[in-house]
């Protein structure tokens, strides 16, 4: 079939307005596939830089490995400081921050007055859009000498300092998603609550925050996400020791052992690096993953 | 009735109301503590010659001059490409899509991207086009990373503004006799314009808080350009400026005061989305 014969059976030919319209909608599918492309673009680059330094120092030495020291003579490249840091500094960021979070949210959502929403809303804006270096710069200047002052530790950089910093950038993520699910509670829950005489607190506590729980996990699996992918504010206040983690130790995350090493790297230690940014990609994909499982479960009920 | 329910219960009733306003004041006086803090240490550091000059090594000052424009020149640059981008793909979700896995894919794969960690964004920054596509370390290729990290603020502000947009104004324009793309480009993208610019505030947020992932892909030179020759060379934007102050040099006050800059400008963005949600709402409660 030639051009000419391909245009008259689509009805080219007499209107051409519809070639038109036929081009544009492939132009606006090209342009939705962008972001299927850049994923798949990612995940390949990721995979395929990062798996050969993992078998050439061996998946069992490099992630279970304990020692990092990357440009000594006789190089180990040992991550499971690093995967045990960022696991420890999510939890400990989660144990600070979902608390904290989760009743502000319960108050916002349920017992704040107008205007205090409406001011607390913006704090959370602000809390949000501050950008993590400067998070950083606070937690260095502030933090971690008070650290040093009141636990009479030499340096104050350590993964204590990393923990708060990660628990107060997780707050506004973690209200803000549990906020939208606790006002979705439908009012009639809360009014039957009220009726069987169960007091306000009660039924806030007992019935809204129960029908709001696949959205509270949301928030705090989108938290975890948050905070084991942050690498520029605890780049500057965990101190960046290749140590096995310790609250009162200098630590090295996944995402700052990438950071700090990648400037100067070269040969098998800039592969190694590549692979610690392929371990870090698996988790985020798993959070993604039970994300995922989370809004399905939420919107099937 | 309350003088009737159990100590127990009631205490109970105490201690949860204690923690719900002591979270509140947590959370409150975080905020304002970091902005007066940051504010107090840098404000007074700002001056003039900081502002409008670039670092001289000669005479030892510091200037962030560079790193301002940089930063204009990195916002436009990632604005530019991510929009046509972003809003293609969110007028190709609801206008075009019939094929409803199409829909899941795409809509699932900008969700994978808004979770990827901006370090990682950064890696791949540099291996695609610092490496690949053999641009070097410059602006250019630090935008191109941005854009795909921004790529999924844009297409869900833009798809969210695009569903309220009233069926029937797409109806009358097709009773009319308009084609499809006549439809969008006259009546559709009009409406949704607030979307679109909340997608673009909100992305120029992201991107004035951004250091990871322009530390490998824009570098850190500290040097003033034009637009084009800027793009084609390295630069350091605000943040990735602060870090390297803070980090490398020891210079905080430096630092501060271009902190101090920072949150000014998170807190004019954050009260322009918040305008901007006003003002959707109200057309939406029309």
């Amino acid at each position: 079939m030639n051009i000419k014969e391909f245009l008259a059976t689509r009805g080219y030919k007499d209107n051409p307005g519809r070639l038109m319209e036929d081009v544009i909608h492939l132009i606006f599918l090209l342009l939705g596939l962008v972001a299927v492309g850049s994923v798949l673009v990612i995940s390949i680059y990721l995979v395929i830089s990062g798996l050969p330094a993992i078998f050439k120092i061996g998946p069992v030495e490099f992630l279970f490995g304990t020692r990092w020291a990357s440009t000594a003579a006789n190089p180990e490249f040992g991550i499971l400081p690093f995967i045990l840091t960022s696991i420890y500094g999510t939890a400990g960021a989660i144990i600070i921050g979902v608390p904290v979070g989760f009743f502000a949210a319960v108050y916002l959502a349920k017992m704040a007055p107008r205007k205090v929403k409406d001011v607390m809303e913006l704090c959370i804006g602000v809390l949000a859009g501050i950008p993590s270096v400067v998070y950083g710069l606070v937690g260095m200047t502030i933090l971690v000498p008070g650290i040093r002052i009141l636990f009479g530790v030499p340096d104050g950089a350590t993964l204590f300092a990393a923990i708060i910093v990660l628990a107060v950038m997780i707050l506004p993520s973690v209200i803000n998603v549990s906020l939208t699910a606790l006002e979705a509670v439908p009012h009639e829950y809360e009014e039957a609550s009220l009726a069987l005489g169960a007091t306000d607190i009660e039924t806030y506590f007992k019935v809204s925050v129960p029908a709001a729980k696949s959205g509270i996990f949301t928030a705090i699996v989108l938290g975890i996400g948050r905070a084991i992918g942050e690498a520029m504010a605890i780049m500057m206040v965990a101190g960046n020791v290749a140590n096995m983690p310790s609250l009162f130790k200098s630590v090295r995350f996944l995402t700052t052992a990438v950071a700090s090493e990648m400037s100067y790297s070269s040969g098998l230690q800039r592969e190694a690096l590549f692979s610690i940014a392929l371990v870090l990609f698996l988790f985020i994909m798993i959070i993604n993953a039970i994300l995922n499982m989370l809004k399905k479960g939420g919107s099937s009920k | 009735m309350i003088e009737r329910i159990s100590g127990s219960r009631k205490s109970w009733c105490l201690l949860m109301k204690v923690l719900c306003y002591l979270s509140l004041v947590v959370v409150t006086s975080l905020t304002f503590f970091m902005l007066l803090y940051v504010l107090f240490r840098g404000l007074p550091n700002i001056t003039l010659d900081l502002l409008l000059t670039k670092p001289s090594t000669l005479r030892n000052t510091i200037g962030i001059l560079p790193d301002i424009l940089n930063t204009i020149y990195i916002v436009i640059a990632t604005l530019i490409i991510v929009l046509p981008l972003g809003v293609g793909a969110a007028i190709y979700l609801n206008e075009y899509a019939t094929n409803k896995k199409l829909v899941a894919m795409i809509e699932f794969a900008a969700e994978t991207l808004s979770g990827i960690p901006s370090i990682i964004y950064g890696l791949v920054g540099m291996l695609v086009f610092c490496q690949f596509c053999s641009l070097g370390t410059c602006l250019l290729a630090g935008s191109l990373t941005l854009v795909i990290m921004n790529l999924p603020t844009i297409m869900r502000t833009t798809q969210e503004s695009l569903k309220t947009v009233p069926e029937s104004y797409r109806e009358g324009a097709f009773a009319l006799g308009a084609g499809k793309w006549r439809v969008i480009r006259t009546v559709v993208l009009p409406t949704c314009i607030n979307g679109i610019i909340t997608g673009c505030i909100l992305s120029i947020g992201r991107i004035l808080s951004e250091s990871a992932a322009l530390l490998f892909t824009a570098g850190f030179a500290h040097n003033i350009n034009g637009f084009i020759q800027g793009m084609e060379s390295a630069g350091a934007t605000l943040t990735v400026a602060l870090y390297m102050y803070a980090s490398e040099r020891g210079e905080f006050d430096i630092a501060f005061a271009i902190a101090a800059i920072l949150m000014i400008l998170t807190v004019i963005i954050n009260f322009l989305t918040t305008y901007m949600g006003r003002i959707m709402n109200r057309r939406n409660g029309q």
